[in-house]
């Protein structure tokens, strides 16, 4: 178990990165907490997997460090720095059994045997795998490999993460949501932080204490689920979390008020405009986009049934706006107005959330 | 359910490859179980002979003796060629420039025709003028393989191994480079060292290319002709008169064709039994 510490990081997988658009990951600084739940989310290609590959220590940064416990580990192994890893696609040591795959770490390791022998079953009750054990482990389904995996990190007592590298890929639909809560059971019982990168917003959501979006190498925000949901400081955040994601008008800012086609829009907090900003955007989202008597005047494109929920999409000239609009609600017909929810209406200047 | 259709117009586009197999394989081998019968003295006088030659290769020392002369070089070329074409295939790079050019230069000796490599090692390794030879009676060695049975087989046995272990090469680094980088980076974090990365990984990995190169390189040493026979034509003495070596003997040397049609007949079966053995025994296990 231990802290970790990122401190500015950057990594290039070129040999001389000569502007940023070289550097797979911007330079960053981020701390992770012990016994934390995060996840790493973010597009294809946005470094996610770099970042974590960094601090198992698969790959050393261009620059940098990386702390566990304030011990500068940057140039240690996988094996000395002492993490597991689960990778996308279930990793085992087919000739073996399910046993031996679980005592493999701990035999490379030069741990007794009696020892071995009372960590693998305990590990593989925890795991639901105590029945397969004398099977070979080629013979199990994906999920079933996927948990040997698993495993294989969790019989290390002594693990200071376990990291995860979209582990639900080539799992069923099924079988995904069982796995994630037992994971999710597995936090809570071993308490070693966990990273869980992945490009599915359910999945980090459900899984995360704290959520780290990545956004084309950078770190955009972390947050709790709620916070990203609710005060996405970057349009990216909005736009990726959630679904449809958030609305985001272009605005002006004039006399301290955002004026969106000339109609002045009240948003959370007055808008400081920082200087050298050329775009701004207003960001709301469809949960906070109500219809009303007057305000946004806006002509209905397409309504579409999301369970319980309507889906609306609704546009002001070229701008699109979706809502989000309760089942049994009356649903104006052509044209309506409609009010952004003050508390939940953020201005972004070139993308940045404003405050 | 479906019916059952009744048409046997289907025959006629099997006709096709039933000819080419009966002219390409069954019509020459019934000419070889058709001579094993008999006794022919020429102006095609055949007289029936039922098992007899069989009995008398079965029962012949001179055939024990080049079986078992066969065996020994098989054995040894396996025993070098495999264990050396994984080490220099897990010795190769993966990834870069040099990728290319070790490919090409293992490939190489695959390249060059059997009765030249024959040829090559014949003059190379002469005691007088070969380099080889040359080099070996230079520091000490009292070494001529046209005279001495041991030398004779140091010769053939370096020359085989000069010529296939390339392909055992080529067929492990095959085997080694289709395994994902994500097992090796599990077996660094699972604190696994090179011996058991290379027992645990890489060697289940490669299993299904060396079983195709232990038994390419089992059926072609075991019916290795060519090159011996340009080295050192069987001798000195008998030392390395290899089955077919002493197959052609019987059968050209002699002109002996009733036992030489049942020699090829047992020797073809036992290339097809060791072939299946093999096969199985490296195949254990895996179709759970």
């Amino acid at each position: 178990m231990a802290n970790i510490r990122l401190v500015d990081l950057r990594h290039s997988y070129a040999a001389a990165p000569r502007d940023d658009g070289d550097y797979a990951l911007k330079r960053m600084t981020i701390d992770w907490a012990d016994g934390g739940a995060y996840a790493l989310l973010g597009p294809s290609g946005c470094g996610k997997t770099t970042l974590l590959n960094i601090i198992s220590g698969l790959v050393t940064p261009s620059e940098g460090k990386v702390l566990f416990d304030e011990r500068d580990v940057t140039a240690l192994s996988p094996e000395q720095r002492n993490i597991a890893q689960v990778f996308q696609f279930p990793v085992i040591y087919d000739t073996m059994t399910v046993y031996d795959n679980l005592a493999f770490p701990l035999r490379n390791r030069g741990v007794a045997e009696g020892a071995i022998d009372t960590r693998v079953r305990e590990i593989a009750a925890m795991l639901d795998l105590d029945a397969m054990l004398p099977k070979r482990a080629s013979g199990l389904p994906a999920d079933g490999k996927q948990k040997i995996s698993l495993g294989r990190g969790l019989v290390r007592s002594d693990v200071n993460v376990i990291m995860f590298d979209e582990p639900l890929t080539v799992i069923d639909p099924h079988l995904k949501w069982v796995l994630r809560s037992k994971l999710k059971e597995l936090h809570q019982q071993v308490g070693a932080t966990m990273i869980y990168v992945t490009h599915d917003q359910t999945e980090a959501l459900t899984f995360a204490d704290q959520v780290v979006v990545m956004h084309d190498g950078a770190v955009v925000q972390i947050g709790t689920p709620i916070d990203l949901f609710e005060r996405p400081q970057h349009t990216f955040v909005g736009h990726f979390i959630g679904s449809p994601g958030m609305n985001l008008l272009p605005c002006t800012i004039e006399n301290g008020m955002a004026h969106f086609d000339g109609i002045a829009i009240e948003t959370r907090a007055r808008p400081k405009v920082p200087a050298g900003a050329s775009k701004f955007e207003i960001g709301v989202r469809p949960e906070f986009v109500r219809f009303a008597d007057e305000g946004i005047p806006v002509r209905i494109a397409k309504v579409s049934d999301a369970g319980r929920f309507h889906i609306v999409e609704s546009r002001h000239g070229d701008t699109a706006i979706n809502l989000l609009v309760a089942e049994g609600t009356a649903l104006p017909a052509d044209t309506a107005h409609i009010r952004l929810d003050p508390a939940h209406t953020q201005v972004y200047a070139d993308g940045w959330a404003v405050t | 359910m479906s019916r059952k259709t009744h048409n046997q117009r289907a025959w006629f586009f099997v006709l096709p490859v039933v000819a080419l197999v009966a002219f390409n394989a069954i019509v020459p081998l019934m000419t070889v179980v058709n001579f094993s019968v008999q006794e022919t003295f020429g102006d095609n006088m055949f007289f029936w002979e039922g098992v007899t030659w069989f009995q008398q290769t079965l029962a012949s020392e001179r055939f024990h003796a080049s079986l078992l002369r066969q065996l020994l070089f098989t054995g040894i070329i396996l025993a070098i060629e495999i264990p050396l074409g994984v080490a220099i295939a897990l010795a190769m790079p993966r990834r870069g420039p040099w990728v290319s050019v070790c490919l090409v230069l293992m490939a190489l000796p695959l390249l060059i025709p059997w009765n030249v490599v024959g040829a090559i090692w014949n003059i190379f390794a002469l005691p007088e003028i070969g380099f080889l030879g040359n080099l070996l009676n230079g520091m000490g060695f009292n070494y001529n393989y046209t005279q001495q049975p041991l030398a004779a087989w140091f010769t053939v046995v370096l020359m085989d191994v000069w010529h296939w272990t390339s392909l055992v090469v080529l067929l492990a680094y095959a085997g080694l480079i289709a395994i994902p980088d994500a097992y090796y980076q599990a077996a660094k974090i699972d604190g696994a060292r090179f011996w058991a990365v290379f027992r645990y990984i890489e060697l289940p990995k490669m299993k299904r290319v060396l079983t195709i190169a232990v038994l390419l390189r089992f059926m072609d040493s075991f019916m290795i002709y060519t090159e011996p026979f340009v080295l050192t034509g069987g001798g000195p003495g008998n030392a390395t008169t290899f089955l077919s070596i002493d197959l052609v003997k019987i059968a050209l040397g002699q002109f002996d064709l009733g036992p030489a049609a049942a020699m090829s007949l047992i020797y073809f079966l036992i290339i097809l039994l060791l072939s299946w053995i093999f096969y199985t025994l490296m195949m254990r296990n895996e179709e759970q």
